[in-house]
Protein backbone atom coordinates (compact mmCIF):
# COMPACT_ATOMS: atom_id res chain seq x y z
CA UNK A 1 0.00 0.00 0.00
CA UNK A 2 1.18 3.71 -0.68
CA UNK A 3 1.38 6.82 0.71
CA UNK A 4 -1.11 9.45 -0.95
CA UNK A 5 -0.93 12.96 0.02
CA UNK A 6 -3.51 15.91 -0.96
CA UNK A 7 -3.57 19.84 -0.45
CA UNK A 8 -7.05 21.08 -1.86
CA UNK A 9 -6.84 24.88 -2.09
CA UNK A 10 -10.02 25.78 -2.52
CA UNK A 11 -13.02 26.79 -0.36
CA UNK A 12 -15.87 24.14 -0.01
CA UNK A 13 -18.30 26.36 -1.48
CA UNK A 14 -17.30 27.65 -4.90
CA UNK A 15 -15.67 24.62 -6.02
CA UNK A 16 -15.52 21.14 -6.27
CA UNK A 17 -12.09 20.56 -6.07
CA UNK A 18 -12.61 20.35 -2.11
CA UNK A 19 -15.59 17.77 -2.26
CA UNK A 20 -13.36 15.93 -5.10
CA UNK A 21 -10.06 15.84 -2.70
CA UNK A 22 -12.11 14.41 0.16
CA UNK A 23 -14.04 11.53 -2.03
CA UNK A 24 -10.64 10.62 -3.09
CA UNK A 25 -9.00 10.75 -0.16
CA UNK A 26 -12.19 8.45 1.26
CA UNK A 27 -11.81 6.33 -1.60
CA UNK A 28 -7.74 5.45 -1.48
CA UNK A 29 -7.98 5.16 2.63
CA UNK A 30 -10.98 2.34 2.08
CA UNK A 31 -8.31 0.81 -0.38
CA UNK A 32 -5.54 0.58 2.45
CA UNK A 33 -3.83 3.32 1.67
CA UNK A 34 -2.13 5.96 4.04
CA UNK A 35 -3.62 9.47 3.02
CA UNK A 36 -2.65 12.99 4.37
CA UNK A 37 -4.98 16.03 3.83
CA UNK A 38 -3.30 19.49 4.42
CA UNK A 39 -5.75 22.27 3.83
CA UNK A 40 -3.88 25.94 3.46
CA UNK A 41 -5.74 29.06 1.76
CA UNK A 42 -9.23 28.79 1.27
CA UNK A 43 -9.23 25.23 1.98
CA UNK A 44 -9.10 25.69 5.79
CA UNK A 45 -12.79 26.65 5.91
CA UNK A 46 -13.82 22.87 6.07
CA UNK A 47 -12.06 23.12 9.33
CA UNK A 48 -14.84 24.51 10.98
CA UNK A 49 -17.66 22.03 13.20
CA UNK A 50 -21.39 22.32 13.11
CA UNK A 51 -21.67 23.12 9.71
CA UNK A 52 -24.98 23.20 8.48
CA UNK A 53 -25.82 20.52 6.05
CA UNK A 54 -28.25 22.86 3.13
CA UNK A 55 -28.89 20.65 0.28
CA UNK A 56 -27.91 23.46 -2.93
CA UNK A 57 -24.36 23.10 -0.82
CA UNK A 58 -21.63 20.99 -0.62
CA UNK A 59 -20.85 19.88 2.88
CA UNK A 60 -17.65 18.77 4.34
CA UNK A 61 -17.72 17.86 8.01
CA UNK A 62 -19.17 14.61 7.63
CA UNK A 63 -16.60 13.87 5.65
CA UNK A 64 -13.32 15.07 7.67
CA UNK A 65 -15.22 13.05 10.65
CA UNK A 66 -15.00 9.99 8.42
CA UNK A 67 -11.64 10.34 7.26
CA UNK A 68 -10.28 11.35 10.72
CA UNK A 69 -12.08 7.91 11.98
CA UNK A 70 -10.39 5.77 9.46
CA UNK A 71 -6.70 7.20 10.17
CA UNK A 72 -6.58 10.03 7.02
CA UNK A 73 -4.41 12.52 9.17
CA UNK A 74 -5.92 16.15 8.55
CA UNK A 75 -3.43 19.12 9.18
CA UNK A 76 -4.55 22.62 8.99
CA UNK A 77 -2.53 25.26 8.15
CA UNK A 78 -3.19 27.96 11.39
CA UNK A 79 -1.79 30.93 9.92
CA UNK A 80 -4.14 30.20 7.31
CA UNK A 81 -7.09 30.04 9.66
CA UNK A 82 -6.46 32.19 11.88
CA UNK A 83 -5.97 34.71 9.08
CA UNK A 84 -9.61 33.88 8.33
CA UNK A 85 -11.00 33.82 12.13
CA UNK A 86 -11.18 30.27 12.45
CA UNK A 87 -9.81 29.15 15.87
CA UNK A 88 -8.93 26.06 17.55
CA UNK A 89 -11.65 25.73 19.48
CA UNK A 90 -14.43 25.71 16.95
CA UNK A 91 -12.72 23.65 14.33
CA UNK A 92 -13.18 19.64 14.10
CA UNK A 93 -11.73 18.02 17.00
CA UNK A 94 -9.18 15.31 15.35
CA UNK A 95 -7.52 18.19 12.90
CA UNK A 96 -4.14 19.04 13.52
CA UNK A 97 -3.05 22.08 13.57
CA UNK A 98 0.47 23.41 12.09
CA UNK A 99 2.21 25.17 9.28
CA UNK A 100 3.77 24.42 6.01
CA UNK A 101 6.53 22.34 7.04
CA UNK A 102 4.16 19.96 8.29
CA UNK A 103 3.30 19.48 4.15
CA UNK A 104 6.45 19.17 3.43
CA UNK A 105 7.58 16.53 5.05
CA UNK A 106 4.05 14.56 4.51
CA UNK A 107 5.30 15.42 0.72
CA UNK A 108 8.73 13.65 1.71
CA UNK A 109 7.31 10.53 2.74
CA UNK A 110 4.35 10.13 0.07
CA UNK A 111 4.47 8.13 -2.99
CA UNK A 112 1.96 10.35 -4.74
CA UNK A 113 0.65 13.95 -3.76
CA UNK A 114 -1.59 15.84 -5.41
CA UNK A 115 -1.50 19.41 -4.96
CA UNK A 116 -5.10 20.87 -6.14
CA UNK A 117 -3.45 24.52 -6.18
CA UNK A 118 -3.04 27.66 -8.20
CA UNK A 119 -6.91 28.47 -8.68
CA UNK B 1 16.46 8.24 0.73
CA UNK B 2 18.08 11.75 1.86
CA UNK B 3 17.01 14.50 0.03
CA UNK B 4 14.18 14.79 -2.36
CA UNK B 5 14.26 17.60 -5.25
CA UNK B 6 10.49 19.93 -5.14
CA UNK B 7 9.96 22.20 -7.62
CA UNK B 8 7.71 24.97 -6.98
CA UNK B 9 6.50 26.38 -10.36
CA UNK B 10 4.64 30.07 -9.86
CA UNK B 11 2.70 31.03 -12.51
CA UNK B 12 0.18 33.66 -11.10
CA UNK B 13 0.58 37.35 -11.32
CA UNK B 14 1.33 39.43 -7.74
CA UNK B 15 -1.49 40.16 -5.50
CA UNK B 16 -4.09 39.12 -8.03
CA UNK B 17 -4.54 36.01 -5.98
CA UNK B 18 -3.03 34.67 -2.55
CA UNK B 19 -1.28 32.04 -5.24
CA UNK B 20 1.93 33.57 -5.26
CA UNK B 21 2.52 33.90 -1.94
CA UNK B 22 1.58 30.47 -0.67
CA UNK B 23 4.05 29.21 -3.37
CA UNK B 24 6.99 30.94 -1.51
CA UNK B 25 5.89 30.70 1.94
CA UNK B 26 5.24 26.65 1.17
CA UNK B 27 8.95 26.74 -0.69
CA UNK B 28 10.36 28.84 2.37
CA UNK B 29 9.24 26.28 4.88
CA UNK B 30 11.55 23.79 4.28
CA UNK B 31 14.63 25.54 6.39
CA UNK B 32 12.59 23.83 9.84
CA UNK B 33 11.13 20.22 7.65
CA UNK B 34 13.42 18.59 9.59
CA UNK B 35 11.45 18.95 12.46
CA UNK B 36 9.13 16.01 10.88
CA UNK B 37 12.09 13.72 9.60
CA UNK B 38 14.96 11.50 10.33
CA UNK B 39 18.23 12.83 10.45
CA UNK B 40 19.38 13.06 6.42
CA UNK B 41 15.92 13.63 5.34
CA UNK B 42 15.46 17.12 4.06
CA UNK B 43 13.86 18.66 0.59
CA UNK B 44 15.15 21.06 -2.02
CA UNK B 45 12.74 23.23 -3.04
CA UNK B 46 13.49 24.99 -6.44
CA UNK B 47 11.48 27.92 -7.40
CA UNK B 48 10.09 28.82 -11.02
CA UNK B 49 8.92 32.12 -12.30
CA UNK B 50 7.14 31.21 -15.62
CA UNK B 51 4.67 33.36 -17.37
CA UNK B 52 2.49 36.06 -15.35
CA UNK B 53 4.30 34.65 -12.65
CA UNK B 54 7.27 36.67 -13.50
CA UNK B 55 5.38 39.55 -12.59
CA UNK B 56 6.46 38.72 -8.87
CA UNK B 57 9.92 39.13 -9.33
CA UNK B 58 9.95 42.91 -10.02
CA UNK B 59 11.15 44.73 -7.80
CA UNK B 60 10.02 47.93 -5.31
CA UNK B 61 6.22 46.18 -4.64
CA UNK B 62 4.04 48.67 -2.35
CA UNK B 63 1.94 46.27 -1.03
CA UNK B 64 1.88 47.51 2.83
CA UNK B 65 1.10 51.07 1.37
CA UNK B 66 -1.70 49.98 -0.50
CA UNK B 67 -3.18 46.64 0.68
CA UNK B 68 -1.52 46.34 4.02
CA UNK B 69 0.39 43.13 3.26
CA UNK B 70 3.77 42.30 3.41
CA UNK B 71 4.90 42.47 -0.25
CA UNK B 72 5.65 39.44 -2.41
CA UNK B 73 8.92 41.36 -2.88
CA UNK B 74 9.90 40.39 0.95
CA UNK B 75 9.53 36.98 0.21
CA UNK B 76 11.40 36.72 -2.61
CA UNK B 77 14.17 38.31 -0.68
CA UNK B 78 14.06 36.26 2.37
CA UNK B 79 13.61 32.96 -0.17
CA UNK B 80 17.20 34.18 -1.13
CA UNK B 81 18.57 35.11 1.91
CA UNK B 82 17.67 32.00 2.84
CA UNK B 83 19.64 30.41 -0.01
CA UNK B 84 16.33 29.00 -2.11
CA UNK B 85 17.45 28.48 -5.81
CA UNK B 86 15.27 30.74 -7.92
CA UNK B 87 15.10 30.57 -11.49
CA UNK B 88 13.04 33.22 -13.63
CA UNK B 89 12.23 32.26 -17.04
CA UNK B 90 13.71 34.40 -19.59
CA UNK B 91 11.39 34.28 -22.41
CA UNK B 92 8.87 35.38 -20.45
CA UNK B 93 10.96 38.37 -19.23
CA UNK B 94 11.85 39.59 -22.89
CA UNK B 95 7.41 39.04 -24.02
CA UNK B 96 6.69 41.38 -21.47
CA UNK B 97 9.45 43.76 -21.57
CA UNK B 98 10.81 43.29 -17.85
CA UNK B 99 14.04 44.51 -18.19
CA UNK B 100 16.93 42.45 -16.04
CA UNK B 101 17.72 45.16 -13.25
CA UNK B 102 14.14 45.74 -12.74
CA UNK B 103 14.24 42.28 -10.86
CA UNK B 104 14.48 41.98 -7.22
CA UNK B 105 17.76 41.61 -5.35
CA UNK B 106 18.05 40.38 -1.92
CA UNK B 107 22.22 41.78 -1.92
CA UNK B 108 20.92 44.76 0.52
CA UNK B 109 20.00 42.25 3.27
CA UNK B 110 23.35 40.07 2.79
CA UNK B 111 21.64 37.27 0.42
CA UNK B 112 24.31 35.24 -1.41
CA UNK B 113 22.07 33.98 -3.88
CA UNK B 114 20.36 36.00 -6.46
CA UNK B 115 17.28 35.53 -8.94
CA UNK B 116 19.19 33.44 -11.70
CA UNK B 117 17.30 33.91 -15.10
CA UNK B 118 17.12 30.77 -17.46
CA UNK B 119 15.97 29.66 -20.32
CA UNK B 120 12.86 27.46 -20.14
CA UNK B 121 14.56 24.68 -21.40
CA UNK B 122 16.12 24.60 -17.89
CA UNK B 123 13.35 24.89 -15.72
CA UNK B 124 12.23 21.71 -18.12
CA UNK B 125 15.18 20.18 -16.58
CA UNK B 126 14.22 21.41 -12.98
CA UNK B 127 11.25 19.61 -13.66
CA UNK B 128 12.20 16.62 -15.03
CA UNK B 129 14.87 16.26 -12.13
CA UNK B 130 12.25 16.86 -9.36
CA UNK B 131 10.34 14.01 -7.21
CA UNK B 132 7.19 16.28 -6.82
CA UNK B 133 6.03 19.46 -8.87
CA UNK B 134 3.97 22.09 -7.25
CA UNK B 135 1.85 24.79 -9.65
CA UNK B 136 1.02 27.77 -7.81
Amino acid sequence: MGTLTIAPFASLVGSKSMDFALKLAKTAADKGHKVNIWLTSNGVMIVKANQKHLKDYSHAEKYVKELLEKGVEVCVCEACALARGIHKNEAIEGIKWDAMHWYLAKIYNSDRVIHMGGE
Amino acid sequence: MSMIDLAFIIQRPPYKSETSTLGLTHAISYQVVDMFLDDGQGVIPKVCFIGEGVFNCISEHKSMENYGVTSIESHVKNSLLVDLDMYVCKEDIDRFGIPENRLVDAEDMGADKKLQIVPFSEIQNILNNSKHIFIF
